[in-house]
């Protein structure tokens, strides 16, 4: 096809593409149906894979999809789906619209060697360590930390700000939502990739994700296999050079007529851009290549050497990522042997082995318990979402970030299961009790307890105080928000690194109700 | 109360009998009997009905919601909305109780009528599930946000003993008449909860008052100058243990009861004896009642009593 319907097919189906995924991470109202969340994020390659690979979800097999997708069409993915690709091409517009040089880009040497590297280190690291680099790497999950720790907070402030203005006029549809800041240590990788990519795409189109994206690398490989490709008419060209001006990945030779496949992102801007209707995408023409592609002995040795020294990597690096192991015996303060982590995700190995810290979960959960990790479950695995119990804790009734997850790290869960899963045991501290220092009446924790697994007991005088009974609690860690002591809770939940079976709270009968007022 | 009076003179026995007329379903219940004469009673209690029900009948023995509430006034209807529970866990206020109040504030010509409460469990779950936000809806009530710090104003309480000044929510500052609404129910804490104890849920910052004495802050927060005109207890299904958030329906008691006074403490007082406990043994009660917050001795109190 020629012209330029494919251009705007392609921008049409982007910006759709990229409404929907801003809106799934500012959705702060929780709007979105349960289960929107599969379709809308199917196709995500990374997410899709490590869910069907490490999680075993067999479902989950839309990077098949992309992957027959991108051995027919060339890299359609990542400028029709990948939202990370997406938002660089809203930043490279807003580059052009500043300085019209920055939308002419030109053919440019690929960076081959970085990105082999880059593909090669979380692959390996994937394979043999864990989910870390591609923790950092993954363009789905960059976008999303992009929208969490960016874009919803700038949402927020104008909600609030609407809300205010409403409630001048008694209406209150709108409700102001407090921003409260994340831990400033997770916002390090996110801020770094905002700049990075931010630079390069405002300055140089899809620099980024045909240098540093694994994503983009892999399918990149893959399409030089692909059956449609953009061709050139020889006969027509006049190498005037306006299809490597406008070409993003800077990936189109006019002067040699040749196309850098692997970098084509299939953005059809050179179709638009040729005014002799020399450029075409569809089927590649078979024909024997006057020169045959020479093999590059160093490069095979580079990739050789890169799986041997990733092994030892890795390992370095899985140590790193073990959840802390115990190191004291209990003491007063709120000695945490291990952090605590979302329902559904069953054991803390399994669960950061598989995060991405995409963050959506983050978003969605409506106490805001879930917060990024630094270095709870060991730095390499920082931006993992954690429960922090300081700041919110688990609703009994709720098991959106079961339902959200694309990776598979927080499995789904039903309701009532979820309220039998233990994620940890709350501890109680008598130390720190406002009970047993103040000789007050306190009782917050058993208040908020939803099992009463933390009860009150007789204490001095009439006094009660808490006790736990392990075998209901749950872990929701309602009890260590509410605890009013600081800055050290009285009451406490120490995680379980697999989470267990919690017995359901048993009742007895009451007493007959009475029909005459007694008084 | 100069307010008050004066409703109660001018309005009092016209509205009663207004209301009266408004509710013919109950009027054979009065036929042939004389009509209760106006708020005169320190507490009136039903006993035997659905909450909306035993509410239209109590309320006419307190002369009706036009003695409480007057022509174009904003009125803020408080319940306990503490728990992301249904309705029939017994955690919440009951929400056609809460609908039945809006109505009659309505019927008493108030001009706006909001809700709200400062939630245990996330606020917009529990306006949700505990059925109220609908009802309230319904009944042409406004639903009001309560989670963000942003909607709570500092307020002093002169004269209180640990708490001295406390952040509420505007709508108690920016209302002409607060009728309290809280859900009788046992209370790990505070041992039960009721009129008093609801008032945790008008104000930000709970945990000071866990840190500071909380029974002595419950009973200093009667001393702040915007005291519920009405206190209406939910007495319909009781929490009698596992509260306030409860575990199962295995922990109510369907005691059908609804109790109305203008004293809140009374009203505790009358609510700790349904549950089989002596007012006196509940210590924020028994210090409401001796810093002069109203009345715990029941003997000595009017007391109307009605069954269905």
């Amino acid at each position: 096809m020629r012209s330029s319907a494919l251009r705007h097919i392609r921008t049409v189906f982007a910006v759709f593409v990229l409404l929907i995924f801003v809106y799934l991470f500012i959705d702060y109202r929780g709007t979105l149906g349960e289960k929107a969340f599969g379709p809308i994020l199917y196709l995500q390659f990374a997410p899709s894979l490590l869910k069907f690979v490490i999680a075993g979800v067999a479902a989950a097999t839309g990077f098949i999809v992309i992957i027959i997708l991108t051995l027919i069409t060339g890299r359609t993915y990542c400028s029709f789906l990948c939202p990370l690709g997406i938002l660089q091409d809203v930043f490279s517009r807003m580059g052009g619209l500043i300085k019209r040089r920055f939308r002419r880009y030109g053919y440019k040497k690929p960076y081959t060697w970085l990105r082999y590297f880059i593909l090669v280190l979380t692959a390996g690291i994937l394979v043999l360590g864990g989910v870390y680099v591609l923790t950092i790497l993954d363009p789905y999950s960059i976008f999303g930390r992009f929208m969490t720790y960016f874009g919803q907070p700038v949402v927020l402030l104008i909600n609030n700000l609407l809300a205010t203005l409403l409630g001048k006029f008694d209406i209150y549809a709108l409700y102001r939502i407090d921003i409260v800041p994340y831990e400033l240590a997770a916002y390090f990788i996110p801020v770094a990739f905002l700049f990075l990519v931010g630079f390069l795409s405002f300055r140089y189109g899809r620099l980024y994700c045909n240098t540093v994206c694994p994503v983009g690398t892999f399918l990149g490989l893959l399409s030089k296999l692909s059956i449609f490709r953009i061709r050139f008419e020889e006969e027509k060209c006049t190498r005037c050079g306006r299809c490597a001006m406008a070409c993003k990945s800077s990936c189109i030779d006019f002067l040699n007529k040749h196309i850098d496949v692997s970098r084509c992102v299939n953005c059809f801007n050179c179709l638009d851009s040729c005014s002799e209707n020399a450029m075409s995408y569809g089927p590649v023409r078979l024909r024997r290549s006057t020169k045959k592609e020479e093999t590059d002995p160093s490069r095979r040795n580079f990739i050789t050497g890169s799986i041997v020294l990733l092994t030892g990597a890795s390992q370095l690096l899985r140590a790193q990522g073990d959840p802390p192991a115990p190191t004291k015996e209990s003491t007063v303060r709120e000695d945490r042997l291990y952090p605590v982590s979302p329902p559904g995700s069953v054991s803390i190995e399994s669960y950061i082995s598989r995060c991405t810290a995409c963050s959506l979960c983050i978003i969605e959960c409506p106490t805001h318990v879930l917060q990024p990790s630094v270095s709870e479950y060991g730095f390499a695995s920082i931006m993992q979402p954690r429960m922090d119990f300081h700041r919110g804790f688990c609703n009994y009734d709720c098991n959106r970030c079961t339902d959200v997850c694309p990776t598979g790290a927080i499995m789904p869960l039903m309701i009532e299961a979820k309220k039998l899963t233990q994620l940890g045991k709350a501890v109680f501290i008598k130390e720190n009790c406002i009970v047993h220092t103040e000789k007050t009446a306190c009782g917050a924790c058993s208040e908020h307890c939803p099992t009463k697994a933390c009860h009150m007991v007789p204490y001095e005088g009439k006094l009660l105080i808490p006790e736990v009974r392990d075998e209901i609690c749950i872990g929701c860690g309602a009890c260590e928000y509410a605890c009013p002591t600081k800055p050290y809770k009285a009451i406490f939940v120490d995680g379980n690194p697999v989470h267990e079976a919690a017995l359901k709270p048993e009742t007895e009968e009451l007493e007959a109700t009475p029909d005459e007022f007694p008084f | 109360m100069k307010r008050r009076k004066f409703l109660r003179s001018s309005l009092g026995a016209g509205m009663a009998a207004g209301a009266m007329m408004s509710f013919g379903r109950y009027e054979k219940l009065f036929a042939g009997k004389p009509m209760p004469s106006g708020a005169n009673y320190d507490l009136v209690a039903v006993m035997g009905g659905e909450p909306a029900a035993m509410f239209d009948l109590g309320i006419q023995a307190m002369g009706g919601m036009g003695t409480f509430v007057g022509k174009g006034q904003k009125v803020l209807v408080k319940p306990n909305i503490g728990w992301d529970v249904v309705p029939d866990k017994g955690a919440n206020t009951n929400p056609a109780l809460v609908k039945r109040v809006i109505e009659h504030c309505f019927r008493a010509g108030a001009k706006e009528v909001y809700v709200f409460d400062n939630t245990c469990d996330n606020w917009i779950k529990c306006y949700k599930n505990s059925g109220i936000e609908q009802t309230v809806k319904d009944a042409g009530a406004k639903m009001v946000p309560s989670g963000s710090e942003s909607y709570y104003q500092e307020v002093t309480i002169p004269n209180g003993k640990k708490l001295t000044k406390t952040k509420v929510h505007e709508l108690v500052l920016s209302s002409d008449v607060f009728i309290n609404v809280p859900i009788l129910k046992h209370h790990s804490s505070a041992r039960m909860t009721g009129a008093l104890k609801n008032m945790m849920g008008v104000v930000w910052d709970r945990g000071y008052w866990h840190r500071n004495n909380l029974n002595q802050c419950i009973a200093d927060y009667t001393l702040f100058d915007k005291k519920p005109a009405l206190n209406i207890m939910d007495a319909y299904n009781v929490m009698m243990r596992n509260g306030p958030r409860g575990v199962s329906v295995g922990d109510l008691s369907n005691m059908k009861s609804l109790m109305i006074s203008t004293d809140w403490v009374a009203i505790d007082a009358a609510g700790a004896k349904m549950m089989g406990k002596e007012p006196s043994s509940i210590e924020h009660i028994a210090l409401a009642a001796a810093m002069g917050a109203g009345k715990m001795d029941l003997s000595s109190m009017n007391i109307h009593r009605m069954k269905m």
